[in-house]
């Protein structure tokens, strides 16, 4: 459990992130920003207070690790990374640019702190299976988080990985599935539906929750209650809406990749400069 | 630099491929504990049960899941272990390309991918199971290393080289027993193609099981007066050029031999060699872009025009091209 000033510490940072993000998106004028906002309440909260690492050491060899599946959310890593230390936060301005190290979905090869290649939907389940197995063999005490979308959770591999990871206990994998309701296309229940997660994943064995995805502090608890159960994997599904924190994307239909309209750079700039008002006044 | 030594009799092994695979990876994984086993629910058909019994916190059956196999295999190389991963040639390349082209291939990671029962070689399983495309798809992957091992010789040594060497690899493998071309203890130079036999009238590039059809091919030519050169290009990336053109140079004809279809096998990496390097008359032996179907071997090599006979066939052909 956290203190009531820790709480506030995780909210702040999480505001941080929710204001870099979107600084660094309005800068490049478009990108995934609906999928990159849905996720800034669990990255901020790993980062904040869960996850074991060293920005000096980011291929330390005890520290927690993270895939994000749903790779295209790349910018609210970046700027999670960018806060913690890992880089310059200057480098924020240059994503997507031309011979760029942080490309629209996460690259290990090209950026500092990121621990696995993603962007083709449901091949993070894999790898983060085998970065989880990897560490058992290894006899390590550290976590893998993995991050994956609703709408990935279309694609075969992730219930390859499903049923994988039950039959190899992988009891210090801890997934995330950023229950938005929407893909590319539209609703998730229009095009593909989900139905319902926690089930599909209590059938195929694995330790399931089902928390509100913008809380900061049930997301921490709940991760400390998913800690504690052995032989398992967990998976925690977030409650969430695409866009999240930002008014203009949340409303917008087609809010998983934005090219950014007069109105939106306006409105954008507005939330940049409230979001850095509340960070000054302590409204978090 | 390679050491090898030409086997004289050309034999068919007692010792099947696929035990030599587990035997090898067995030794090496008592010597190097970073080494693991992945497979596909093949691994009573390719004999690594041993592997499993003798080291089973190192051996991941997956079940009948190529695409989570090969992102596990990536994930585990991350963390710096030597995956060895193992299921039928089109299962390990067409099913799985996707994830084998980004979370091993873009992704740089260090993963052996052995696709077993090439070719016609699939037999009675048939044309869903044959892969007369795996060496094409593999091709097209930036960095990839390829190679088709000809017998347990050449088995024994490429397995531990790419144990040792970083990088993505494809190892097509013969499941049961290969035609022995090298003398135990040979080794070999990944990328540097191997001259069988000597000769200047035509140069024949095989592969595989096509060498010791090319060798049958180069005995009825010498009966007939025509002297061929014989090279076991078993890496098909990177390609031995400088073989290739020193070929086309000296012998000016070349007939590329493989149990693969002829389009992005080995005889379009020749020909794109040649094309572009040293233009020279060139027939491509090889599946002529057909599926599989079942059959016995024998049966499917006379079907999709693979026996020596073939060769020599398009050994005259080209030479009528020849300048």
């Amino acid at each position: 459990m956290l203190t009531k000033n820790e709480v506030k510490e995780m909210d702040k940072f999480i505001l941080k992130v929710r204001l870099e993000t979107l600084k660094e998106i309005t800068n490049l004028g478009f990108g995934h920003i609906g999928g990159a906002a849905s996720i800034i309440d669990v990255v901020g909260v790993l980062y904040s207070k869960v996850m074991r690492i060293d920005p000096k050491r980011p291929r330390w060899e005890d520290r927690d690790f993270l895939v994000v599946s749903k790779g295209h959310a790349g910018p609210t890593l970046y700027a999670t990374l960018a806060l913690k230390g890992y880089f310059d936060i200057k480098l924020l301005e240059t994503l997507n640019e031309d011979g760029t190290s942080l490309p629209s979905h996460c690259d290990m090869n090209l950026t500092t702190g990121i621990d696995m290649t993603t962007g083709s939907l449901g091949q993070g389940m894999s790898t983060a299976i085998g970065i989880a197995l990897g560490n058992r063999l290894n006899k390590k005490d550290n976590y893998t988080y993995l991050i994956l979308g609703d709408g990935e959770l279309n694609e075969g591999q992730v219930w390859e990985g499903a049923m994988f990871a039950n039959q190899y206990k992988l009891d210090n994998l801890i997934a995330f599935v950023d229950e938005n309701k929407k893909q590319l296309d539209g609703y998730t229940k229009d095009i593909n539906d989900s139905g319902d997660i926690k089930k599909k994943f209590e059938s195929f064995g694995w330790d399931s929750y089902y928390i509100d995805g913008a809380d900061s502090e049930i997301i921490f608890n709940t991760i400390e209650i998913a800690k504690s159960v052995k032989s398992k994997p967990s998976v925690i599904i977030l409650d969430t809406i695409k866009g999240q924190g930002y008014d203009f994307v949340e409303e917008a239909m087609a809010n998983h990749h934005m090219n950014f309209n007069e109105a939106q750079v306006k409105r954008a700039n507005e939330l940049i400069e409230q979001f850095e008002k509340d960070l000054k006044n302590g409204n978090y | 630099m390679s050491n090898i030594e030409l086997s004289k009799e050309n034999k068919v092994e007692k010792l099947e491929m696929r035990v030599a695979l587990c035997n090898t990876l067995i030794k090496l994984a008592k010597k190097n504990k970073e080494i693991v086993y992945l497979d596909s629910d093949l691994m009573s058909s390719m004999k690594t049960v041993e592997f499993g019994k003798q080291f089973p916190d190192r051996t991941f059956n997956c079940g009948v899941q190529e695409a989570n196999m090969i992102g596990v295999a990536a994930g585990l190389s991350s963390l710096g272990k030597i995956p060895f991963t193992h299921t039928f040639g089109p299962f390990a390349t067409r099913r799985c390309f996707d994830q084998v082209f980004l979370s091993g291939g873009y992704a740089k990671q260090n993963i052996k991918m052995v696709g077993s029962d090439p070719g016609v070689t699939a037999a009675k399983n048939g044309g869903t199971h044959m892969p007369f495309e795996d060496l094409g798809l593999m091709r097209i992957i930036p960095d990839m290393t390829i190679i088709t091992l000809t017998d347990t010789t050449m088995l024994k040594d490429i397995v531990l080289q790419s144990s040792k060497n970083y990088g993505m690899y494809y190892l097509r493998l013969l499941r049961k027993n290969a035609v022995k071309i090298y003398e135990e203890n040979s080794s070999f130079e990944i990328g540097k193609a191997i001259e069988i036999k000597s000769g200047n009238d035509v140069t024949i590039i095989a592969n595989g099981i096509m060498v010791s059809e090319a060798i049958k091919a180069y005995k009825i030519l010498k009966d007939s007066g025509i002297n061929a050169r014989v090279l076991d290009m078993f890496t098909i990336k990177p390609l031995d050029e400088d073989a290739i053109i020193k070929a086309a140079k000296e012998t000016g004809a070349v007939v590329t031999c493989e149990n693969h279809n002829y389009i992005n096998g080995l005889g379009s990496a020749v020909a794109e060699c040649l094309s572009e390097k040293y233009p020279t008359p060139l027939r491509r032996v090889g599946i002529k872009d057909k599926f599989g179907q079942v059959g016995s071997v024998e049966f499917l090599k006379e079907q999709y025009e693979l026996t020596a006979k073939d060769i020599v066939k398009n050994v005259k052909s080209v030479l009528k091209m020849k300048k």
